[in-house]
């Protein structure tokens, strides 16, 4: 039932977030119309779905971190109502995050961050190397040392898009197959436009997202088993960082490079190093099957944080978008505020430091369905 | 006829910069912090390993935006490259991607130290500079090294203070400053750097300019760090130039007694 006063949505992007963002809006009574040739095609089709907001925290992005505390706060609640309505389960996994350093350099390094992460009230505890192989026996026995994070969780993303379709299509969203290369061929009169389109945002909005290229392995435990740990481990290997993400299904994600690059090429040496760094702190995974390699590209902003809201010289134009490598973790918040703003036409507080055109002044106007182009661009 | 650039500035290939400080990119978390550690260091130089962006992609908001933006001049390197043959084919792509015939050249020799493979160094560094390139090799504190670099036409040559990323500061001030006196080209203190008095010190020991990277880019508060290098780099220049006081075994009273009254 569709009530009055309240705009019809046209979302653009059938991932993650446009998804979300379509639900939510449609459970409160608007009418609701996505667009995408292929939902879930882009980042989450490849991502981890770590939901960790105290291993994600670096130092100097406080807006983020809150941003990330909130949004994994909600996701308890997010999974019950999508388990409600479509009764799937979407692998969400709430043993904790183990962070762990192999050498004397990586223990140094990781303990800097974990100092500021308590500092900042953030719940992780340091661990003994024995503490922490009687959380995980599989690890690797020359561990330095490492931290649990019981709040950092993990779900698995093309579950997730995957149940977020039958949400969507139950409460009444329709999905269009027809790609998007204007804002202006699919808006409605009177209505308002979501642009959820990861990297594709920069195109329809000229908004400066950009492609941050990450390259992410699947492994499969041997015979059918669970993999041999539970926990999400992320670590340093001799100055390199990696995480090993173990589903219950027996997948294990390896990830992830990060690359300022937009092509989608496999290379040698990323499976490489990824292998190498993970087998250095869990060794029984050179035994279990690789099945996938893929490359995928995380929508990056210029401060790393998410565009979400409005813009000023188009609010009928909405962007949900940028989230670079939180997009499954701000899921439920980046929903929720969108859905709020539509419905009650009042911006949350949260939305202000998200503002789309934030980096306007710094990088002048922009001419409509234009990107910038390096390669225009003269060095002296 | 130019006029002689000022004591402050600094020529390096023919060019003339205002700042002795270089940074490099890598570490960096974020294009909007790259921009905030790029204004606040003063820096006129920023090196960008090709191997890490694509050129070619439309990066709206990206490095290469926030490089243009800020007005400073493009370094393209050879970082991660293993054979002089592989450098040399980075370099070439280099110049065809970014229109510079500048180069810091990195041929690395150990995985474990990132120290530069002297023999391969050697000769990309002859093969670049025939092609016309302005050749800028990270190389070791080695003197002879250094001097057989300079002769074979590099335009500065770039020693490393420490193991790259290692933060360790200068490990052999001596070698410096011998290296310092062995070329007549400019000398660049690249790698090694943790904190400002190193930075400091590679100027005071005769260096010409300093590059670093991790140093500000991995600091809790790389603005603040960016700052102090750019201070640190302008006070070592100036210590070096105003004739530091000779060291002595005992004190020597800085105000002395004659001509005090008596009281």
């Amino acid at each position: 039932m569709l009530a009055a006063g309240l705009p019809d949505v046209v979302v653009v992007g059938a991932g993650p977030i446009g998804l979300a963002v379509a639900w939510r809006c449609a459970t409160r009574g608007m009418r609701v119309t996505v667009y995408d040739p292929d939902p879930g095609s882009g980042a989450s089709g490849v991502a981890a779905g770590m939901l960790a907001p105290v291993a994600e925290t670096y130092f100097g992005e406080r807006t983020l971190t809150g941003l990330l505390v909130e949004s994994a706060a909600r996701w308890p609640g997010f999974v019950a109502e999508l388990a409600e309505s479509t009764g799937l389960e979407v692998g969400y996994r709430t043993e904790g995050t183990l962070t762990v350093a192999l050498t004397g350099d990586d223990l140094a390094e990781a303990e800097r961050l974990w100092s500021y992460q308590r500092e900042l009230g953030l719940p992780v505890t340091p661990l003994r190397p024995a503490e922490l192989r009687a959380h995980e026996p599989l690890l690797a026995p020359g561990l330095r040392g490492g931290a649990l994070a019981p709040g950092d969780h993990q779900v698995d993303p093309r579950r997730l898009v995957a149940a977020l379709r039958i949400a969507a299509r139950r409460a009444g969203v329709s999905l269009v197959g027809t790609p998007v290369r204007r804002l202006s061929d699919v808006a409605r009169p009177a209505g308002v436009t979501v642009v959820a389109a990861g990297c594709g945002t920069a195109a329809l909005t000229g908004l400066p997202i950009r492609p941050v290229k990450g390259q992410v392995l699947r492994l499969r435990a041997p015979a059918g088993a669970g993999p041999g740990f539970r926990r999400v481990i992320r670590g340093y290997a001799d100055g390199r960082s990696v995480y090993l993400v173990p589903r219950a299904d027996g997948e294990v994600v390896v990830g992830a490079t990060v690359e300022e690059r937009g092509d989608l090429d496999v290379t040698a040496g990323a499976v490489l190093e990824l292998l190498r760094a993970a087998t250095d702190l869990l060794p029984e995974i050179a035994e279990y099957e690789l099945v996938e390699a893929r490359a995928g590209l995380r929508p990056g902003t210029p401060d790393n944080a998410p565009l979400i809201g409005p813009l000023a010289h188009r609010p009928e134009v909405v962007v949900a978008a940028g989230h670079y490598r939180h997009g499954i973790v701000l899921t439920p918040i980046t929903a929720d505020l969108v859905a709020d703003l539509l419905s009650t036409g009042v911006a949350d507080p949260l939305l202000g430091p998200l503002a789309p055109d934030r980096f306007a002044a710094e990088r002048g106007p922009f001419v409509d369905d234009q990107s910038s182009h390096v390669g225009r661009m003269r060095w002296n | 006829m130019s006029t002689p650039p000022p004591e402050s500035a600094f020529a390096l290939g023919g060019t003339t910069f205002g700042s002795r400080l270089i940074l490099g990119t890598g570490g960096v978390t974020s294009p909007a912090m790259l921009e905030k550690v790029i204004r606040a260091s003063g820096a006129e130089l920023v090196t960008v390993a090709l191997r890490r962006i694509d050129s070619t992609a439309t990066m709206g908001g990206g490095m290469l935006e926030v490089l243009a933006r800020c007005g400073v001049r493009l370094l393209p390197n050879t970082a991660g490259c293993r054979t002089a043959t592989e450098a040399v084919t980075v370099a070439h792509l280099a110049r065809e991607a970014f229109e510079t015939p500048w180069i810091k050249l990195e041929v690395i020799g150990d995985e474990r130290t990132l120290l530069p493979d002297a023999v391969e160094l050697l000769s990309a560094a002859e093969r670049l500079v025939a092609d016309g390139f302005t050749v800028l090799p990270y190389t070791t504190d080695d003197p002879v090294l250094a001097r057989r670099l300079a002769d074979a036409g590099c335009a500065a040559v770039m020693p490393a203070g420490a193991p790259i990323g290692s933060g360790l500061g200068i490990g052999n001030p001596h070698h410096l400053r011998l290296l310092r006196q062995s070329v007549e080209v400019p000398v660049i203190l690249d790698a090694g750097i943790g904190t400002a008095s190193d930075a400091a010190l590679a100027m005071e020991l005769g260096c010409d300019a300093v590059l670093l990277a991790s140093a500000v880019t991995r600091a809790v508060d790389p603005v603040r760090m960016a700052t102090a290098m750019r201070h640190a780099v302008e006070a070592g220049r100036l210590a070096a130039g105003a004739g530091r006081i000779a060291r002595r075994f005992h004190a020597l009273a800085s105000t002395p007694d004659e001509g005090r009254p008596e009281l």
